[in-house]
């Protein structure tokens, strides 16, 4: 083919490529399109230009052709913002509007949590009252701000309302022993429970649908990113606060423990939203590096544990603390295995990085059965105990989780099931974890005399 | 004579899925095969086409791999899946249906279809 012919496919492509709807594999499959195309028509006797005009043409006009992929993979739709110059200026605008939303909800948050001492009952008891109130305070901005930027109905925002309102009353009104593992407990699982509320908010009322769902298993992966990154740079700022302030004589130390990292924490969150709705492709180069870093190494971690079990006997006698860490290993593992799948391209086909995937689900599977072994005989030994039950039923929802995943990961890698049926699989699970966030909150606390 | 936009649309699956199940495919070539099939009538835009294939990929009735053209380019090509076949044999069915249908219906006469109207 001529050169000048070369030079302006190559210029189409280039074009193609900085549509964000087509990913390279796409290009690549249109470039060898246009080529052929090029190639029957010049057989047919058109000079190159001739035919290197008709062959574009009837590809199409980019934009069209971006509309029609993204309409098929509406995982990639939201990239159509970035498109001609007319949307980006109007997106330009809306975003500008964005930010003021996400710096006042940040803002809100961020005071939320001083709330006892903006009332004036800064004391003994702020503790615990940051303990019951601080997630549902956090999070309710955070579902304000995406209920207002997605402008929901007033369904929505009563779907989104009522579980918040419970979990308010509820943490207020259980009369909760000081320092007892039922207000513990109860607060950690208020944040899992209302941050699947928060989803609600998220995917704009859309619960029901699987995409929206895979959507919002994507944003609560970048979210996380995000704030980490934010976490890094704000204890970087911290730390030399301290030290410049330390070094001219002044101490701060009350307002870097009290202010600065409080209130910088829960508008972080508002911040690290308002970054993902904004910045998404700058995320999702990043997370499939991250799960192919860990994952390889998570899977090492969960096999030497099962090593390490194997030559040890077993672990009940070891007590709680190591029982503690293990499951805090599981739920790492079962929100990288999330991760992982929330960040996978779908139609990618099986790869060494899925067997891998499978080899991590079933070690976790193993040390999951383990740590239930030990509980069960540490409740039959000492009785239940709120602390004791909850395990129990963290461990048997990761159980079911876990088996289901591998169950259809191994059909995905066998090329019995498409990967789609692996997402729809921990889509259709989130609501168990809600169930389950709902009966620590609301039923362990009572029967166990809220201690 | 164009034919419809609607139409094209409608007959874009079992076209490809059909094409497909006479061997392996790719892009370009199921185009012209269509072209062939309709004696150019049937005018299915190039960039419509991919979607399409993505699409009925990602719901398992064919699968992509990618190989090299006879120049070396690499070429993703599709070929029916198990799902596929099944998927046809339904379409085929559901359109012998609507074409038997609108023979007779053609068949027994406008004039008296007008006139019973």
């Amino acid at each position: 083919m001529a050169a000048d012919v070369e030079a302006r496919i190559d210029e189409w492509r280039g074009y193609l490529s900085r549509r964000a709807v087509l990913r390279p594999d796409d290009v690549q499959e249109l470039e060898d399109h246009l080529r052929d195309q090029i190639e029957g028509l010049e057989a047919k006797g058109l000079s190159d230009d001739e035919s290197f005009l008709i062959a574009v043409s009837r590809v199409g006009k980019i934009d069209e052709l971006s509309r029609e992929y993204a309409r098929e993979h509406s995982d990639r739709l939201w990239k159509q913002l970035i498109g001609p110059d007319e949307q980006a200026a109007t997106a330009h605008r809306r975003e500008r509007r964005g930010f003021v939303l996400a710096l006042v909800m940040a803002v809100g948050a961020g005071l939320a949590v001083k709330l006892p001492w903006l009332l004036g009952i800064w004391g003994h008891d702020s503790g615990e009252f940051i303990l019951r109130n601080a997630p549902a305070l956090v999070l309710v901005f955070l579902a304000g701000y995406l209920l207002l930027r997605r402008r929901a109905s007033v369904r929505t925002c009563v779907a989104v309302a009522v579980p918040f309102a419970v979990a308010f009353a509820v943490m207020n009104v259980f009369p909760f022993a000081l320092n007892g593992t039922t207000l513990l407990l109860a607060a950690i699982h208020v944040v899992v429970g209302l941050w699947l509320a928060t989803g609600v908010a998220y995917v704009n009322g859309a619960w029901r649908s699987h995409t929206a769902r895979m959507d919002f298993l994507r944003f609560t992966g970048e979210w996380f990113v995000y704030l980490a990154l934010i976490a890094l740079g704000g204890g970087l700022l911290a730390g030399l606060t301290l030290g410049v302030f330390s070094a001219v004589g002044t101490s701060v130390d009350v307002f870097v423990s009290e202010w600065m990292i409080p209130c910088g924490a829960a508008g972080a969150v508002v911040i690290a939203a308002w970054l993902v709705e904004i910045k998404q492709s700058v995320i999702e180069n990043i997370a499939p590096v991250l799960t192919r870093v860990f994952t390889p190494l998570f899977t090492a971690l969960l096999l030497a544990l099962i090593v390490a079990a194997a030559i040890h006997g077993s672990f009940i006698e070891e007590g709680r603390e190591l029982l503690i860490i293990f499951d805090v290993v599981l739920l790492v593992v079962a929100a990288l295995l999330l991760y992982s799948i929330s960040a996978r391209d779908p139609q990618q086909r099986v790869t060494w990085f899925d067997r891998l995937q499978l080899v991590m689900i079933l070690a976790a599977l193993v040390v999951d059965v383990l740590v239930l072994v030990a509980i069960a005989g540490r409740i039959g030994e000492y009785g239940a105990s709120a602390n004791r039950l909850a395990t129990l039923g963290v461990n048997l929802v990761l159980l079911a989780n876990l088996a289901g995943a591998g169950w259809w990961h191994l059909r995905f890698i066998t090329g019995r099931a498409t990967f789609a049926v692996v997402e729809r699989w921990q889509t259709a699970y989130l609501p168990v974890y809600a169930v389950w966030a709902a009966v620590v909150v609301l039923v362990i606390p009572p029967v166990f005399g809220f201690v | 004579m164009r034919i419809g936009k609607d139409l094209v649309a409608a007959s874009a699956t079992p076209l490809v899925l059909g094409i497909l199940a006479d061997g392996e495919s790719y892009g370009y070539a199921i185009l012209q095969r269509i072209g062939e099939l309709s004696g150019g009538q049937l005018d299915f835009s190039d960039g419509m086409l991919y979607p399409l294939l993505h699409r009925l990929e990602r719901l398992g009735q064919i699968e992509a791999s990618w190989s090299q053209s006879p120049t070396g380019r690499p070429r993703k090509v599709y070929r029916l899946t198990a799902d596929g076949e099944s998927a046809m044999a339904e379409q085929r069915r559901q359109w012998s249906v609507v074409s038997d249908a609108l023979r007779t219906v053609w068949h027994s006469g406008p004039s008296l279809a007008v006139g019973t109207a």
